[in-house]
């Protein structure tokens, strides 16, 4: 399948050289834009209602942001995704694909051919603040530094036993730090503004951290 | 302390039959208990069969399979640990009969007897209270399969002593385990942290954020493990699930340890996964498929 992309610059998503970025072309069925100015690039778009889909990448926004709301029947050939990425870590081979009630199939099957043809995977889900992964594991992620707060066990007991007891290939303190306490703040800050879940409120470790950040910066 | 050389199991089910597997493997004598001379005899069975897919791998010699074998006994008399420097109870998951265990063990066994359990769900310390020795007493969880994983989450109740809790730390070692140490707490670590992690998973479902084939396919892709959070729960069934989440959302009224109503109504109809052939997903004999 052809497509088109158009980078806006600075994108989460793909910082780096990828195989979905060298196979673009000028013209195609799909219009893919990435980088920080998505919504200024769509605007400017002209024909994009004759495409089978355009993609756009989202960051902690909604896909409705860009395409507008109305009692739940929203849906068009206009897709949002986002490659999953933890703090500093680099981005996953996850693309989480974010869907309307109405968005045709056509759409959804040419988001997954071009993504996998890429060598990405694909999951689709509803347009939920956090998506699929963040939504999940960052109370997770609190609760782990809570609990090592309150001595429950120390961080190398807390990490050993989720990965052998669960097979997880690194325990959530040795990931949190290693990929930035700070992004983990800003995720759940942002998670807990938009949802008021307290399971979201950002763990005490997590707001130390992005202050010393900030006073660093 | 008296060195640890004869080990009890109190309980011949599912997690008695690998702990004594563990213990006997790793050279220690092992006495198996259990009311019911049906639960020995299955789990004497499986443990043959276990040992001898050992033999397959080559992991022991059938000479060391042999002598592992003879230093296992099994008995329906609770007299029968009187010679036990450790016993590790596996019964029920209930308090009274945890209770009653070792207020019986106590008479039987002599005053060095540590006494561990492998509750998942019960307080370490009110298991203990029953016993009348709560200053030897230790909580050691296994983790299912427990001939397999090595992982032990060992706790100390409020009254153990920490020499008793040093013994048994020495011990589980010496079985080739991995223990953590935790605090006494609900859960303690693993099912803290899992528990409400898969009930998370399960209002996504309830709440049509993702189907469950794309909410495990994005953990498993973006975090590396190694099954996602609806695989698992479809594996460990869903009315495990219930009991575990109820008995540790009562303890400890977190938000995220109360169980979904989805779950309830996936009970009701039958779908408890696995092995009923229908949970998060649909299965046709072992394998998964559609979901
Ligand atoms: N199944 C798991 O995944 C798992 C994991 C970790 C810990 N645990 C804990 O291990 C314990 C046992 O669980 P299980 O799954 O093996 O249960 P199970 O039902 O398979 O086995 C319990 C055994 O205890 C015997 N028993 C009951 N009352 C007894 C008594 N008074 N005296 C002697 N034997 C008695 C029963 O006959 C039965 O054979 C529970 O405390 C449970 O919470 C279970």
């Amino acid at each position: 399948m052809f497509y088109q992309l158009i980078d806006t610059g600075n994108s989460r998503s793909f910082s780096a050289r990828h195989a979905l970025l060298e196979s673009a072309q000028t013209d195609g069925d799909v219009v893919i834009i990435i980088g920080e100015k998505v919504g200024h690039a769509l605007q400017t778009l002209d024909g994009s209602e004759r495409k089978t889909a355009v993609l756009i990448e989202l960051g902690a926004e909604s896909l409705g942001m860009h395409t507008g709301e109305s009692r739940g029947a929203e849906g068009s050939n206009l897709l949002g995704f986002s490659r999953f990425r933890l703090g500093t870590d680099e981005p996953t081979r996850l693309v989480e694909v974010v869907r309307q009630p109405g968005s045709p199939a056509t759409a959804l099957a040419a988001a997954k051919e071009i993504f996998e043809g890429a060598g990405l995977e694909m999951a689709v889900c509803g347009d939920f603040d956090g998506r699929i992964v963040d939504r999940l594991v960052r109370p997770y992620y609190n609760a782990a530094l809570k609990r090592l707060d309150e001595g429950l066990a120390t961080a190398d007991d807390l990490d050993m036993t989720l990965k052998l007891g669960l097979g997880y290939p690194e325990g959530p303190i040795a990931l949190l730090e290693r990929t930035g306490l700070e992004h983990h703040y800003d995720m759940t800050h942002a998670l807990f503004e938009a949802t008021g879940d307290p399971a979201y409120a950002p763990a005490r470790r997590a707001r130390v951290a992005k202050l010393r950040a900030e006073t660093k910066a | 302390m008296t060195p640890i050389k004869t080990v009890g199991v109190a309980g011949s089910g599912t997690m008695g039959a690998g702990i004594a597997i563990v213990a006997a493997r790793a050279g220690f004598r092992t006495i198996v208990y259990d009311t019911r001379e049906d639960a020995l005899a299955r789990a004497r069975k499986q443990t043959e069969g276990f040992f001898a897919k050992s033999v397959e791998r080559r992991k022991l010699t059938v000479g060391q399979v042999d002598t592992i074998l003879g230093n296992m006994s099994a008995t329906t008399d609770i007299g029968g640990l009187k010679a036990c420097d450790i016993v590790i109870e596996a019964v029920f998951e209930d308090l009274k009969v945890k209770h009653a265990v070792c207020a019986a063990l106590d008479d039987v066994c002599p005053p060095h007897t540590l006494f561990a359990s492998n509750t998942s769900t019960l307080s370490i310390t009110e298991i203990a209270a029953g016993s009348g020795r709560e200053d030897r007493f230790v909580g050691m969880h296994f983790c299912l399969p427990a001939q397999l994983m090595k992982l032990v989450e060992m706790s100390p109740g409020l009254r153990t002593s920490e020499s008793s809790f040093d013994a048994a730390w020495d011990f589980c070692k010496a079985m080739g385990q991995v223990p953590v140490r935790t605090k006494d707490n609900p859960g303690f670590i693993l099912n803290y942290f899992l528990v409400p992690f898969n009930n998370d998973a399960i209002r996504l479902v309830e709440a049509g954020v993702a189907a469950p084939a794309d909410i495990d396919r994005a953990i498993k892709t973006a975090l590396g493990y190694p099954m996602g959070p609806l695989e698992l729960l479809d594996l460990v069934g869903l009315d495990t699930h219930l009991l575990v989440a109820e008995a540790l959302y009562a303890s400890t009224h977190e938000p995220r340890a109360a169980v979904p109503a989805l779950v309830k109504r996936m009970i009701a109809a039958g779908q408890l996964g696995r092995k009923t052939g229908q949970g998060f997903y649909t299965y046709g004999g072992a394998a998964m498929f559609g979901g």
